[in-house]
Order: C-alpha cells, then sequence, then structure tokens
C-alpha cells in the first residue's frame, strides 16, 4: 500500500521544510513550489490523438515517466473515470469545458501552481485564467488546446459543397449522415436553431429553456432517420468515411486530418451558423498518486514544439503563443489555418463546451440541467 | 468432494447476484454520482414507464430469440449430417470446421462482418460485379442480426449434433420397418428426439445474445441499443450503477423463464 494521499505529501513537505529550509518549499496556499522527483508512471485519461508517440516517447525518455492512457469518447465518460476506484486509478484527464467544472465542484480534481510551468506565461490572455478552469484565482489545471466542431463531408459526394449545419438536418443525405454519440449534441442543434428561428431567442445554447430545449430535441428527433451511426469513438467515424457508409457529418479536425492522410476525398469547414467547440484542460486528479510526474508532463505539454505536433496532429490551437512559429516550421501555413495565437474576436466566436445547469445567467433558474440533457439523449437514441 | 466448489460458486456467483439486485433500489446523488442507500422502486418505474427503456429490451428480446431461430434452422441440417450421414472421416473435418472460428476472437469475427457489409465491403463488390444493386446492410439491425447469427452458430451445432448423434439407429429401422415414408420418420421420430438438443443450444444462443453489447456496439446502427449497452452506459459513462443493476435484472428474468421452460423439454438431458 503506498498510496499517496494528501495527507502523506502535506507531512513529508513539513518534514522536508524542517530538515532542509533551504529547499525553497514554503507554500501558504498548500500548492507545490518545486517539481519532485518522478514516481515512474502516470495514468492518462485523454481524449483519442492527445498522447502520441511523438511527443510521449521524448518524455518518457527526459523523466523516466512511463505514460499509460485510456481514450475517452465523451466528456460524461471521463468524469467517471475519473471518480471510479476512489478517484486514484488515473492521474490527469484532459478535461474540455462541460466537464472541468463538474470535477472541480465534485472535489475530484486539485489545484494547480501555474508558477512551476515556465511557459504559462506565453498563454494566450484568454487561456490563462479561463473560468471553465479557474474558480476564485485558484488553478484547477493548465489550459492546453482549443478548436471548434466542424461539417465534415466527402468532396465527392456531396455537391454543392455544403455552407449552412442545415445539410445535417436536410433527407438529402439520408442514411449517409454521422454525428457524435454525446448529450452536448444538443447544443449543436440549439446553435443552429438561434440562427434560423429567432421566434426561440436562443442566446446561449447551453442555457436553455423548456421551450428551446423541446425545440433542439425535436430537431434533433426529425434528424434520427437520416443517421447511419452516432459515433462514439473518432475512429468509428473515421472508418464510416473510409468505408463509404456516411458522406457527411459532425467531426473534429482530427478526423478530417487523418482521413485526408489516408487519401480519402474529406474536407471540413465552419458553417455560416457558427461552431460549438472545445477548449481542453490538462487537471489533476485530487487522489492522483504520481503528482511529480503530473507537473512533469504539465511543463512538457506546454512547450511550444509539443503545442505545435499537437495542434498539428490533432488540428486543434495551441495555448501557447510561441507555438505558432514552431507550427509553421513543421508545416508550411499551418498556424494561420489553425488560427494560432488567434484575436480574442475569433476566441470568442466560438461557443466552447460548458456544462448547462438549472441557472440561466439572468436570475432565472428554469434551464435544463445536464441530467435533462443526459436523459433527453438517451431517450432519442431508443 | 463437491464442498469448496459449491462453496465459491455460492459466493462468487450467487452473492453478487444478490448484490446487484440489492443494489437496483439504490439511488445516486445527481450532482455527486455517489451511490445513495435508500430503498426506492424508481430504476424500475423509470424502465417500465419509458418507452425508450420498453423498445431496447423488446428489442434485445426480439433480436435473441430471431437468432435463435435462425442458427436452429441453420445447424439442424448440418448437425444432422454430421451425425448420421457423413462418414468418420469427413465428420471429423466438419467437427475442425465448425469449431475453427473458436479460435480466433470474438472481436475480430464482429469487425469481420463489418468488413464484409459495409459500403465498399466484399458483399456490394461482389452484387456490383454481378450487375445487382447495393445492399445497405451496414450498421443496421440487419447487421445485428447477421453477426450474432454467425458468431453463436457453433453453440447451436454441437448440442444438435449430440442430441442426434443419440438416436439409437434401430428406432429408425423400426419406424422403418413399421411402413412410415422417410419423411415420417423424420418429423416422428428423429425430430422429437433431436428436439432436447436444439433446446439446450437454444440457451446458449438465446443467453449469448441477450447479455451482449459488442456487437450492437460496432455492427449496428442509429436504433441498436441493446439491455447490455444501457447497462454499459449507466456503468462506464453516467456513473449510475444501480439504474444499470435495476435494467441488468430484466434479462436476469427472461432468462430464469426461459430455462424453467428448457428444463421441461428436457434440455437439460441433452446437454
Amino acid at each position: 500500500m503506498t498510496r499517496i494521499t494528501r495527507a502523506h505529501v502535506l507531512v513529508a513537505l513539513v518534514a522536508a521544510a524542517l530538515c532542509v529550509p533551504a529547499a525553497g518549499i514554503s507554500s501558504g496556499n498548500g500548492l507545490p513550489t518545486t517539481i519532485g522527483k518522478g514516481e515512474g508512471q502516470l495514468n492518462l485519461v485523454a481524449w483519442e490523438g492527445y498522447t502520441q508517440p511523438q511527443w510521449v516517447k521524448p518524455f518518457q525518455n527526459a523523466t523516466g515517466c512511463q505514460v499509460h492512457a485510456k481514450y475517452a469518447g465523451s466528456s460524461d465518460e471521463m468524469v467517471t473515470l475519473m471518480r471510479q476506484g476512489g478517484g486514484s486509478q488515473y492521474d490527469m484527464v484532459s478535461a474540455s469545458g462541460d466537464a472541468s467544472l463538474r470535477l472541480i465542484y465534485g472535489k475530484d480534481v486539485q489545484p494547480v501552481n501555474p508558477a512551476l510551468i515556465p511557459d504559462f506565461k506565453n498563454f494566450i490572455p484568454a487561456l490563462q485564467s479561463p473560468p471553465h478552469n479557474t474558480i476564485g484565482g485558484q488553478h484547477y489545471g493548465i489550459s492546453l488546446q482549443w478548436g471548434p466542431n466542424t461539417l465534415i463531408y466527402n468532396t465527392t459526394k456531396v455537391k454543392p459543397a455544403p455552407t449552412s449545419w442545415s445539410a445535417l438536418y436536410s433527407a438529402k443525405y439520408k442514411g449517409k449522415v454521422t454525428v457524435p454519440d454525446n448529450p452536448i449534441q444538443i447544443a449543436d442543434a440549439a446553435l443552429y436553431l438561434s440562427k434560423t428561428n429567432s421566434s426561440l431567442a436562443i442566446k446561449d445554447p447551453y442555457e436553455l429553456n423548456q421551450k428551446q430545449f423541446d425545440a433542439a430535441v425535436s430537431l434533433l428527433k426529425g434528424q434520427k432517420p437520416l443517421i447511419k451511426k452516432y459515433w462514439a469513438l473518432a475512429s468509428d467515424e473515421i472508418d464510416l468515411f473510409k468505408n463509404g457508409d456516411a458522406v457527411i457529418g459532425a467531426s473534429w479536425p482530427y478526423q478530417t486530418n487523418t482521413l485526408v492522410a489516408a487519401k480519402v476525398p474529406v474536407k471540413d469547414l465552419i458553417p455560416k451558423e457558427g461552431a460549438t467547440g472545445w477548449a481542453d484542460t490538462w487537471m489533476l486528479s485530487a487522489h492522483a498518486k504520481h503528482p511529480n510526474c503530473a507537473y512533469q508532463w504539465l511543463k512538457w505539454v506546454s512547450t511550444p514544439k509539443v503545442q505545435a505536433q499537437q495542434a498539428i496532429y490533432f488540428g486543434e490551437t495551441p495555448a501557447n503563443t510561441k507555438a505558432c512559429a514552431v507550427m509553421d516550421k513543421l508545416s508550411k501555413g499551418s498556424a494561420a489555418q489553425y488560427h494560432c495565437g488567434a484575436s480574442a474576436a475569433y476566441f470568442d466566436s466560438i461557443k466552447f463546451w460548458k456544462t448547462p445547469v438549472a441557472d440561466c445567467g439572468n436570475g432565472q433558474k428554469n434551464c435544463m440541467d445536464y441530467t435533462k440533457w443526459q436523459q433527453a439523449w438517451t431517450q432519442l437514441k431508443g | 468432494m463437491l464442498g469448496p466448489p459449491l462453496l465459491a460458486f455460492a459466493i462468487v456467483y450467487l452473492a453478487s447476484l444478490v448484490a446487484l439486485f440489492i443494489s437496483s433500489f439504490w439511488a445516486v446523488d445527481p450532482f455527486t454520482t455517489e451511490i445513495v442507500r435508500h430503498w426506492n422502486l424508481d430504476n424500475y418505474r423509470t424502465i417500465f414507464q419509458s418507452s425508450a427503456y420498453r423498445t431496447i429490451a423488446l428489442r434485445t428480446i426480439g433480436i435473441a430469440a430471431a437468432v435463435t431461430l435462425t442458427d436452429a434452422v441453420l445447424a439442424f441440417p448440418f448437425a444432422y449430417f454430421m451425425a448420421r450421414i457423413a462418414r468418420p472421416r469427413s465428420r471429423a473435418v466438419l467437427f475442425v470446421l465448425v469449431l475453427l472460428p473458436l479460435w480466433s476472437s470474438y472481436l475480430v469475427r464482429v469487425y469481420i462482418w463489418r468488413l464484409i457489409l459495409n459500403e465498399n465491403g466484399v458483399l456490394n463488390w461482389t452484387l456490383r460485379k454481378l450487375g445487382l444493386p447495393a445492399a445497405h446492410l451496414a450498421y443496421s439491425n440487419w447487421a445485428v442480426w447477421l453477426t450474432f447469427s454467425y458468431v453463436w452458430l457453433p453453440f447451436m451445432i454441437l448440442p444438435v449434433y449430440g442430441a442426434l448423434e443419440r438416436i439409437p439407429e434401430s428406432l429408425v429401422e423400426a419406424s422403418r420397418d413399421l411402413g412410415a415414408k422417410s419423411f415420417q420418420t423424420f418429423r416422428r421420430v428423429v425430430l422429437p428426439l433431436a428436439l432436447p438438443g436444439v433446446v439446450a443450444g437454444s440457451i446458449f444462443t438465446f443467453a449469448l445474445t441477450l447479455g451482449d453489447y459488442v456487437t450492437p456496439m460496432l455492427a449496428g446502427g442509429s436504433s441498436s441499443q441493446f439491455i447490455g449497452n444501457v447497462v454499459y452506459g449507466s456503468v462506464g459513462i453516467a456513473n449510475n450503477v444501480p439504474f444499470a443493476a435495476a435494467f441488468a435484472a430484466i434479462p436476469l428474468a427472461v432468462m430464469a423463464v426461459y430455462l424453467l421452460i428448457a428444463r421441461r423439454m428436457g434440455a437439460f438431458e441433452a446437454m
């Protein structure tokens, strides 16, 4: 039994502080101020494509921390994995905005000290203390990457090229459509309705009253007969496009990149209605067994080179502005393609995933909370 | 001699079933997803009142029944040939052929069907060469039914073979001597004696389909959720173990009834 609890760490810190006062360990708020020796292991819950050998292998060689990653298909799965087995099974999670607050308020993750991450000061301002991972000045994790959810289509089968999300709701491609198997899809329908049905007056696709929610769900009910398959893992969607079972769908840029590399004629775009998106954070479990390796990992994935590698591999935008130059070095034009170092205006145009709660933000508490979203999604899929 | 294994059976198997049953009457806190141990029937109420869960339960039982019927129809002539017509040598070859697929991983066999049925797959390639219209079977309940029927077929063939092999030749001869035609002999002598074998096989095909969630997930389409998928999602995604336990009690109840009927039809003597 070598489980390290916070009490153990605290006792060790106090003991160390008493023995070697010169070591620089003095933390008023309980956060570490130095990174200790690695524990030899690091267990991660990650999105598919976030732990590629090209940046994991050098990390393992440099730090001696062996990385074990488990892919999760949705934010719900991430939250569940982080809570299973008392929460000590995994050290870190690459949580999106719709999971991060649930993890913070559920006390599943602990604050980290950004002063230990040298590249933190190079992050775009919007991602240094974003509301989805920083509460009351405490940083519950370090931002990683962000990007939009896109509309993907097969260029030889879908003509003319789509410009609107309406392509996913019209019968033209019946039986050839695929969308994520994820309750947060309701927000995509709500975003579309916010631009096409002004009588509903949807302002925020994550803050929906009963009437707006019902309209979004009924739009998705009408979409169901058009769906070939609700994809759970990115690799499922890749298979569907590769084998011709789907020709249009909702996607991440990662699938497009992988398919293009496999010479499948696909393209993606942000339709005219705009897009939902994600802003991911590496968060540290409240019961992490390998906190030193975790800090090493935070440091590593924030460096310009790794940020650039991951951005290009997955097709997303790095938080670190220093990564833009590296991106262009690795693949010419990629910095502009993925809006590296983007303006605040572009950042704000994406409706980032967040957990729907009853509090609508306008003083009323009549919005549908996430439990309702999950129930509606289960009923919808049948 | 029987004591220790029986004890292990009681603890490992029966105790976990009891634990499952008890936890199905608990609830979870919606925000923290901690289990709340206060007795209630809400989980069962949700299952019986929601049309979505009813549809999923009926779909699971329906496809399990369809798979069982398909396998019985496919397995009977095959087993009959093996047991009563084939020579010992070709019988051995047939045995190997039946068992060979079991040597490969279950997942491989499911993915094979995905490759066969998908839009640019083997099936459509063949159809196109023959000038026939393409089939759109991939990612549908048809694909689920086909995959299950293929994967569980050996589990039907073997018990049916066993039952057919045990029918004494003298009974068939006696029937013939008494003037019965071959079809009459088959219908009134062979079939009734082989029926317990078919029922025994059906226990495998029915129970295995009822409890599976991998094939619906991989081969299924937009309306292919099984009871197992809801259980998997409730545990792995929503962290609602009590609800999963309640839904898992349904196949348990269905199987209990099925086994009682099977026992009355003499299936346990044929195993």
